[in-house]
């Protein structure tokens, strides 16, 4: 009796150990150190459409960053706008609006008038329609 | 009422007679060369075209939980 207690304990707390792995598995996925240089230089910046844009002339290899991670995440949108039964612009869109806010004091995103803007310590300006 | 909605190439389907539509184009067309020129002003902004007008802020509502959820799990690519 007692020792079944202990071996059930000992498989929920296994079953528990397994969930939180699984939840934080997706966390292990950070950015390439030089996708985040990139960032930080003000290379790269965040449209409104949910994609990433060279802000300036830029050197070949940032220019094929970000066309290699715009495909990537064409392909993230594309696979999740389906199951939304939403249009790839919709969502990407609507990326882009959560991308811009989330950008750090000193990285560039696309003001609504379609202009660089570097982001300070207030809150970005973004289009009336974004949440 | 327009000049187009005047029956001219609509004969008979608003009671006017044929010739009417054909007169106040004349009509127009004279007020266009008493006046002289047409003057076209570039703006002094630059347009942009905005192509995302088509996004409903309701959809964009509907699929801000989901976006978010996508962008955490995917920290290598945003």
């Amino acid at each position: 009796m007692q020792t079944s207690r202990f071996h059930r304990i000992g498989l929920a707390a296994g079953a528990a150990a397994l969930m939180l792995a699984g939840l934080a598995a997706p966390a292990f996925a950070q950015r390439d150190p030089a996708y985040e240089a990139a960032r930080a230089a003000g290379q790269i910046g965040e449209k409104m459409d949910g994609y990433l844009g060279a802000v300036g002339g830029v050197p070949a290899a940032v220019q094929k960053m970000i066309s290699d991670l715009n495909i990537k995440r064409k392909a993230v949108y594309a696979q999740k706008a389906q199951e939304q039964h939403a249009t790839l612009e919709e969502y990407a869109f609507t990326s882009g609006c959560l991308l811009i806010s989330q950008t750090r004091p000193g990285e560039k995103y696309q003001a609504p008038d379609g202009s660089w803007q570097t982001r300070g310590g207030g809150a970005p300006q973004r289009d009336p329609r974004c949440p | 009422m327009t000049v187009a909605g005047m029956g001219y190439g609509q004969p008979g389907r608003r009671g006017l007679p044929q010739g009417a539509g054909r007169a106040a184009a004349v009509l127009v067309t004279g007020a266009m060369m008493l006046s002289g020129c047409i003057s076209v002003n570039a703006p002094d902004k630059p347009i942009v075209i905005e192509l995302n007008i088509n996004i409903k802020q309701e959809v964009i509502y509907r699929l801000a939980d989901d976006a978010s959820k996508t962008i955490e799990s995917h920290g290598d690519i945003f």
